[in-house]
């Protein structure tokens, strides 16, 4: 029922525009054509090289948004990409520290534009350690860590009802062995979205 | 100490003194590579009373001597004589279950003299110096020959007879619960009857016996946070007692009515400690923003140890129950980044055992409630999670001395280290269970060690 009275008129404008095009067509003066070829046969061929060409332009054009749009899209796609990197990128922490580090710190200043574009995300921060300390002890650095970086998303504006927080202590290692490089990359802050769409990019 | 033990003592020294020939031939022989035994330390004769457990006639006859040798030897506190693990090996006295000369001449103080009956074995105990029977009784056996059952009740036979002979009950009807992998496993103190007792859902960690030895607390740690669970020491009935979110490291209070355990919300943790039916939770202790975990019950149940960073650095400390400012049990040193950690109460209330992180890892230590004073136990791999016996004399822990990480456990009076576990799967956090079997802890006399 609804759609029915606005489909006519947008059908009866579409026809008066091919009406209006058809006219306008034939009142265009005559180019000049070859001898041999009778007049009305020309005014035909004359209009059908003009809508021919018309309709090149026309597809010339929509292939060009298309390519615009495309570039958009992927522009846009790249962006979401990189927003989704910024809002993952792990931060890492010194051996028994749970403090945040310069680098800690600016790692987590790329993800509130994301936070702040993106209401309706939710983030799970989970706090792990390297193998070095108790194990028992660890579960508790881990979570103090999480919470920690919850406390310094929470300063910058995100509000702490979108943050879970969880501790997997030295359970979880991102890498396995015992050296210092391995150490360094287990003792971090994971990022995880576990509600809503990453659909803005956030606006640095 | 009876008057019947002091003589049985001094007739040890002196069967010692008869049998050195004996003694010196057998301490000269090589120690035949025994999977899962390593001595260290001396294992002197002349102050434990030798003990010469007699041959088993009948089916499984090998088995109870083999076992009953095992857990006297694990008890540290005789010398069986002959090699404990190959019972073949040991003398077989001619000439009758009394021939009290003989024995004196193989260095025995006390002769074991087990028989099986319809219903179980019943154990006679001779007192060689006094040329007697010192006690005789039957014990009960219960399930098939050599099931997990089955050796439980011979090993609470073990621990009577090691009461008999020395005055303290004996710690083989015992059980170790420990984290492997994401599960909890269970097994025997002589490395027997190995089993889980949960199957996935998270990682379950720190488990904690009741003192009735019925129930086992444990941590798990999944995707929504980690929680303190309870479940039958055979697996069955798990129910959550704590919130959902950083609860860890349980423990039981001596009289069983409580779980004390690490909990927080936001930066820190605190003691709590909830009554084990469920139900409202009490603080124990209060803190800001630092940690404190691990904590472990004074045998009186009184006050409770813990880790706590407080000071900055995880060190061992001591509060009451009721509350009240905990008391710093290590020693601080100012400019020393210390890391001590794992605190386990002895039952007999004389040290707490801790792990403290040195250059290479972390090494167990203990340290006296009397005077403060430390003592270093371990050296070689790392060591961790140190959990007593109920004797308040063999400590259990993880270890990386044979190359991958398993239990092991030490006498810490003679430091003599067996190894408990074997296998993959890096087993840690054992705690050692009470004596199981009905029979109180509080068996052993004050003192008598």
């Amino acid at each position: 029922m609804t759609r029915a009275p606005r489909a006519v008129p947008l059908l009866a404008i579409a026809l008066a525009l091919t009406a209006a095009a058809c006219h306008k067509q034939q009142l265009q003066p005559a180019t000049p054509q070859p001898a041999d070829l009778p007049p009305t046969t020309s005014m035909v061929d004359s209009a059908a090289i003009r809508d021919s060409l018309d309709r090149a332009r026309a597809a010339e054009e929509e292939a060009a948004r298309r390519r615009a749009d495309s570039l958009a899209m992927a522009d846009r796609e790249r962006e979401l990409a990189e927003a989704r990197a910024a809002l993952l990128a792990p931060v890492y922490f010194e051996f028994d520290q749970a403090e945040l580090a310069e680098d800690a710190r600016m790692t987590l200043d790329a993800k509130v534009p994301v936070l702040v574009a993106n209401p309706g995300l939710r983030l799970r921060i989970a706090g792990h350690t390297d193998s070095r300390g108790s194990d028992e002890y660890n579960v508790a650095l881990g979570q103090r860590r999480a919470v920690m970086v919850r406390e310094y998303l929470v300063q910058h504006g995100v509000d702490a009802s979108r943050l879970d927080v969880v501790s997997y202590g030295e359970e979880r290692p991102a890498v396995e062995g015992e050296n210092e490089g391995a150490w360094a990359q287990n003792r971090r802050a994971e990022f995880q979205i576990v509600g809503g769409e990453l659909s803005n990019m956030g606006d640095d | 100490m009876s008057s019947r033990l002091r003589t049985l003592r001094l007739a040890a020294t002196a069967a010692a003194a008869v049998a050195l020939p004996l003694a010196a031939a057998r301490a000269q022989d090589p120690q035949p590579p025994q999977p899962g035994v390593r001595l260290s330390g001396e294992y002197g004769v002349g102050n434990r009373p030798g003990v010469l457990v007699l041959p088993v006639a009948g089916a499984n006859g090998d088995s109870v001597r083999a076992i009953l040798m095992r857990d006297l030897d694990y008890g540290d506190r005789v010398t069986i004589i002959g090699n404990p693990n190959d019972p073949t090996s040991s003398p077989v006295p001619a000439g009758g279950s009394a021939n009290y000369a003989l024995y004196a001449r193989l260095g025995a103080a006390a002769v074991v003299q087990p028989s099986l009956t319809a219903s179980g074995v019943t154990i006679t105990v001779h007192d060689v110096g006094q040329k007697k029977v010192l006690r005789t009784r039957a014990f009960p056996l219960v399930g098939a020959p050599n099931s997990p059952d089955w050796r439980m009740s011979l090993h609470g036979a073990s621990d009577e007879i090691e009461q008999w002979i020395t005055g303290v009950r004996g710690i083989a009807q015992t059980q170790i619960a420990f984290s492997r992998g994401d599960d909890i496993y269970v097994v025997h103190a002589d490395g027997a009857g190995l089993h889980p007792i949960t199957r996935g859902g998270g990682t379950a960690m720190s488990p904690a016996w009741s003192p009735d030895g019925r129930l086992i607390a444990y941590s798990l740690m999944t995707d929504a946070g980690t929680a303190i669970f309870v479940r039958q020491a055979d697996g069955s009935g798990p129910r959550r007692v704590s919130p959902v979110g950083l609860n860890a490291t349980p423990t039981f209070s001596p009289d069983g009515r409580l779980i004390a355990y690490s909990s927080g919300q936001d930066i820190g943790t605190d003691i709590y400690a909830v009554p084990v039916e469920g139900g409202s939770r009490r603080r124990i202790s209060v803190s800001q923003r630092v940690e404190n975990v691990s904590p472990t019950f004074s045998p009186d149940g009184h006050r409770i140890a813990f880790m706590s960073d407080r000071t900055g650095n995880p060190e061992i400390y001591a509060a009451s129950v009721e509350g009240g400012s905990p008391e710093m049990l290590t020693q601080y040193e100012f400019g020393v980044h210390n890391h001590r950690t794992d605190p386990d109460w002895s039952p007999d209330n004389r040290k707490i055992a801790y792990q403290a992180l040195l250059p290479g890892g972390f090494q167990i230590f203990t340290l006296s409630l009397r005077d403060g004073a430390t003592q270093q136990l371990t050296s070689e791999g790392e060591n961790t999670n140190p959990s007593w016996a109920p004797d308040g004399r063999h400590l259990v822990f993880a270890s990386t001395r044979g190359g991958t990480r398993q239990l092991w456990v030490m006498d810490v009076e003679t430091f003599r280290t067996r190894q408990l576990t074997h296998g993959g799967g890096a087993p840690r956090l054992p705690a050692w269970s009470h004596r199981l079997g009905g029979q109180p802890d509080g068996a052993a006399p004050a003192g008598a060690r």
